[in-house]
Formats: structure tokens, sequence, C-alpha cells
């Protein structure tokens, strides 16, 4: 798998502050990757620095093979800001037409109306922004972000705005972009999302990768519920294999046992576990 | 595929287009239109005011020749231009205040930015946009008053187009001023900060002509450093200069005695200055743009 975006010993500071210390990153074509850390971590300067808004201070950045915030990788890349508006005065086919200029796409009307779909404001292409829902400006800056047909999007918080039904509609919409090769890194809070819809995550925390895995591999076990008749007692280290021996020993106790399951750990408690639930 | 120019092109216009429409959405228009509306309807009282109480007035006693109509209608065209400089710096400030910092602080910006427009480009088509209107602003003002000075009075400037060229190039500093401006501050200190700067400006002005009266040097250089650090001053002397450049006799005395009849002529120097002044403007803010994180 080629690399849409390689960040190499990416630093970054604000005066005394440092934001991002010597961070690696790479995100594959096709490949949706999940950026996870607290508030303050360093995941939207990444992002910001990925398309070119924010100057590292030290370390290096490709994106596409080209150097981020050149004009050749800017082309090629959809990006939606965390906090981001549209002139309120525009409608969201003058939005979309702003952009399809900017980024010069010869997509026309179909492509408006095919990226208005996707994002289920195919009935509101006529309404101005100020007119439309919180909800509604994020699903079209989601559309705005794929104007042009980009090789790799980065999305920031991209649904903090959205209803159950949004997101679902945007992670299809997600599976959708992968399935077609476009290389996705995706900052957000939401980490069933993240869960559901990531290849691969990567948790950073105070400006350094801390973790990076498979959602999959970096989920551990969270142990054996046993229910009892004094109720139910958690054994959070241990797994399957050890539930013979633990019931063997309650019973020894003089419990009652009524039943015995092994927990599903979530990204949650890895991610928890990982930074601390003091973090963000 | 279109060269990088054509491409370059392409996207000015595009940005200063964005930039008109949003503009023109914007309630500042509204009400600089009022204000303007008001001031010429002012104006045009006044003018008919002063013309019929000045010919009613039956001139200066003995021999002393005073055209009337030219003392009269060139210190009424000046007030306009000032009127006219100062709505323009209005206008001006109001359509730059955002184009930076505000619109980054707003996410307005962010999204035009990480297309593959240049910043300096993006900064380009604001200036030209801004500069633009700006320059149709005070043309029309200006010609509307050299109009009605001209209706009530019969009085019309030796070369009025003099006058909307200064004016013109005059806010065109103050709209390249207020865009370093956005680039450095935030919207309202940024608009207070120009406003600050177009009042030093103007009593930069006065202090040049106060000195020029009392045959002070120190006030006359002062005046003069200041205006061109702030060359639109200088500019707005050079045009109100040029309304009474003409004017001999008693009746050049007395307008140079006037409130704008002390106006400085800055010389054949001010506009390659200006032109300069404008690119090293333009080089300062591009390079901080360029170098803002957004």
């Amino acid at each position: 798998m080629s690399d849409a975006l390689i960040a190499t010993a990416l630093r970054k500071t604000y005066g005394s502050a440092v934001a991002l210390d010597g961070v690696d990153l790479r995100v594959g074509a096709g490949e949706l990757v999940g950026l996870l850390g607290p508030n303050g971590a360093g995941k939207s300067t990444l992002t910001k620095i990925a398309c070119g808004l924010v100057r590292p201070t030290a370390g290096r950045v490709e994106v596409l093979g080209q150097p981020c915030g050149s004009p050749q990788a800017r082309a090629r890349t959809g990006y939606l800001a965390e906090l981001f508006r549209f002139p309120g005065w525009a409608t969201a086919d003058e939005v979309l037409v702003l952009h399809q200029r900017l980024a010069r796409s010869g997509g026309g009307a179909a492509e408006r109306a095919r990226l208005l779909g996707l994002v289920e404001l195919a009935s509101a292409s006529g309404r101005r922004v100020e007119a439309m829902s919180k909800g509604m400006q994020q699903r079209l800056g989601i559309a705005q972000a794929l104007v042009g047909d980009p090789g790799i999007v980065l999305l920031d918080e991209p649904t903090s705005a959205l209803d159950p039904a949004g997101r679902r509609t945007v992670r299809e919409l997600l599976e959708a972009l992968r399935a077609r090769g476009v290389a996705v890194l995706l900052n957000s809070h939401l980490l069933s999302e993240i869960e559901l819809v990531c290849d691969r995550v990567v948790i950073v925390d105070g400006g350094r990768t801390i973790a990076e895995g498979a959602p999959s591999d970096l989920v551990k076990a969270g142990g054996v519920e046993i229910e009892t008749g004094s109720g139910h007692r958690r054994f959070a280290h241990a797994g399957r294999e050890d539930i013979p021996e633990l019931i063997a020993r309650l019973v020894g106790e003089g419990e009652r046992i009524y039943g015995a399951r092994v927990v599903a750990g979530s990204l949650e408690d890895a991610y928890l576990d990982l930074v601390g639930s003091a973090g963000g | 595929m279109s060269s990088p120019r054509t491409e370059q092109i392409m996207d000015l216009r595009i940005i200063a287009g964005y930039a008109l429409r949003e503009t023109a959405r914007r309630k500042v228009l509204v009400v600089v239109g009022i204000l303007t509306l008001a001031f010429l309807a002012l104006y045009a009282y006044g003018s008919a005011e002063a013309f019929d109480e000045v010919s009613r007035f039956g001139g200066v006693p003995g021999d002393v020749d005073i055209e009337e109509e030219v003392l009269t209608g060139s210190t009424l065209l000046g007030l306009a231009m000032f009127v006219t400089l100062f709505l323009g710096t209005v206008l001006a400030v109001f359509v730059t205040l955002n184009a930076v910092r505000g619109d980054a602080e707003r996410g307005l910006l962010q999204p035009l930015v990480v297309r593959p427009v240049g910043r300096t480009t993006l900064l380009l088509a604001r200036f030209l946009a801004a500069g633009a209107l700006c320059v149709a602003y005070v043309s029309v003002v200006y010609a509307a008053a050299v109009a009605l000075t001209g209706a009530a009075g019969g009085y019309w400037p030796d070369n009025p187009a003099f006058g909307a060229l200064a004016l013109s190039a005059a806010v065109i500093v103050v709209v390249a001023l207020a865009l370093l401006g956005t680039t450095l501050l935030s919207s309202t200190a940024n608009g207070i900060a120009i406003f600050m700067i177009f009042g030093a400006g103007l009593a930069a002005g006065l202090i040049g002509q106060i000195g020029s009266a009392l045959n002070s040097s120190s006030l006359e250089r002062i005046s003069s450093i200041a205006s061109w650090a702030l060359p639109f001053e200088a500019l707005y002397q050079d045009g109100l200069h040029a309304l009474t450049a003409d004017v001999r006799g008693a009746t050049g005395v007395i307008v140079q005695l006037g409130p704008f009849g002390g106006a400085q002529d800055a010389g054949p120097l001010l506009y390659p200055y200006v032109l300069a002044y404008l690119v090293a403007i333009a080089v300062v803010a591009d390079r901080i743009f360029r170098r803002a994180d957004l």
C-alpha cells in the first residue's frame, strides 16, 4: 500500500508550548485512520499542518508525494476544519460552486448534485447557509471537502454536530471513500465511531504518539464478571481460562454462583487506560 | 491545462468576486450609502445657501478684485474632499476589517486557504476588490460634489480629475494599511488602529497648516514627515492644492488663508513614492500572511 500521508519527526511549538513533539504518522492510500487524543493533544495541529494551514517547527510531512502545503498537495487534499463557517448569504450550491472553481474541478452541476446527495442535502441545494442547522452545515462541510475527488481527506471532528442518523451517513460515506482508494485521516472524540469504521487508530497525547494499531489490537478484554448471591463480582484482569478457578474459589468461600461471562473491552476502555481518565 | 499565470488570474477573479459579493451583503454598505446620501443632500443645500449668501454680500469694497464663486466653490469642494476621504476610509476599513484575522477567527478563511490558491493571490484579490470598490465610491461621491458645487454656484475646478485621482490614491493607501493591519490584528483592534492612523494623518496635516500660517519650520517638518509616513494625507493635501493652484491675485491669497487653503503640493515624487509605499506594504503583509498559522 503506498502512503498518502507521511509525517516524520513532526514538531510544532507555539512559544514555549509544545503542540507536537516528534510525531511520526503514516496513512496509506485507501486507509481510514482515526486520530485520537485528549483536548490539546495536538490532533488538530497535526491535521492543520498536513493541509498547509499551520507551519511545522521541525519535521516533514508529505501528502501524496508532495510537500504538505504545496499547491500540488492542496489540489488533492480535502479538508474539513473542526471550526469552520461558510458565508451565510451563500446557498449550498453556491458554496460548492466556489470550491469547485478554487479546486479547479470540472465536475460541474453533476458533481455538486452527487456530493449533496451523498450527505443527504440534495433537497437543500438552494438553501442559504444561514438558514441551515448546524448539522446541515457540517454535512455541507463534508461535501465541500470532497469537491474535486481528493486523494486524501482530512476530517477534524466531522460528526460533532450530527444526529445518530447523520453519523451513520458519514460512516457509510467514509467506507465508500475507502473503497475508492481515498485515504482518510479522521480526527474525532467519538471513539465508538472510530472503532466502527477505522482500519487503524493512532492515539496522541502531549504531542507524542502513545499507541498505534488496529482497533481490535488496541482493545483489551474487559475481565470476567461473575454473578453471585451477593451481587456481581468483576475480575478486571482475568480471562476466559480463569473462570473455572474463580468459580471454584468463590464456591469455596461459600458464594452461590448464578452466571459468569467474559466482559468485552472497548476502544474507549483502551483509550482511557492509555491517556488516563482525567485527560481531555 | 491552463498556465500558472492564467490560473492565478482566474483565482484573483474568483476571490475578488467572492469578496465583493460578501461586501454587498453586509449592512455596512447600507450605512455608508445612507451617510453618503445624507452628506450629498446637506452639501447641495449648504452649497446653494453659501453661494446665495456670498452673492448677496456684494464683494469687498475698494479696488480688491475677489472672485467670490472661486473662493466659495474651492472652499466648499475642499470640505467635500475631506468628507469624501473620511467616508471612503470608513468604507475601506469596513470592507477589509475581517479579511485575514477576523475571517480566520470565524473559520471562514480556512476552507479557502486549503485550496490550491496561494495566500499571496488571496490577499491580492482582497486588495483589488476593496480597492476597486473604494476607488469607485470616492470617485462617484467626489464627482457628485463637483457637479453640485457647479450647479449651485457655477464654480468648476480647473482640474477636477486630479482631485479624484488624489482621493482614489489616498483611499487605496488606506485599504493597503487596513489589509496589513488585518494580517496582524483582530477585527476590532484593526478598525480602531486604522481610524487612529487616519486621525493622526489628518492631525499632521492641520499641524502643517498651522506651521505654514505661523511660519514655523519645526511644525512644517513634523507635518511633512507624518505625511510621508502616512501618504494618504499627502495625497489629500496634494489634491486639495490642485483645486486652488491656479487661483491668482487677491482671491488666491484669501483662499490660502482659508481652512483648506494651506494645502501643500507634495511635488512630482509623491506618486512614485506612493507606488513604492504600496509595494512595501504588500510585501510585508504577504510575508506575514504566508507565515501565519491559521
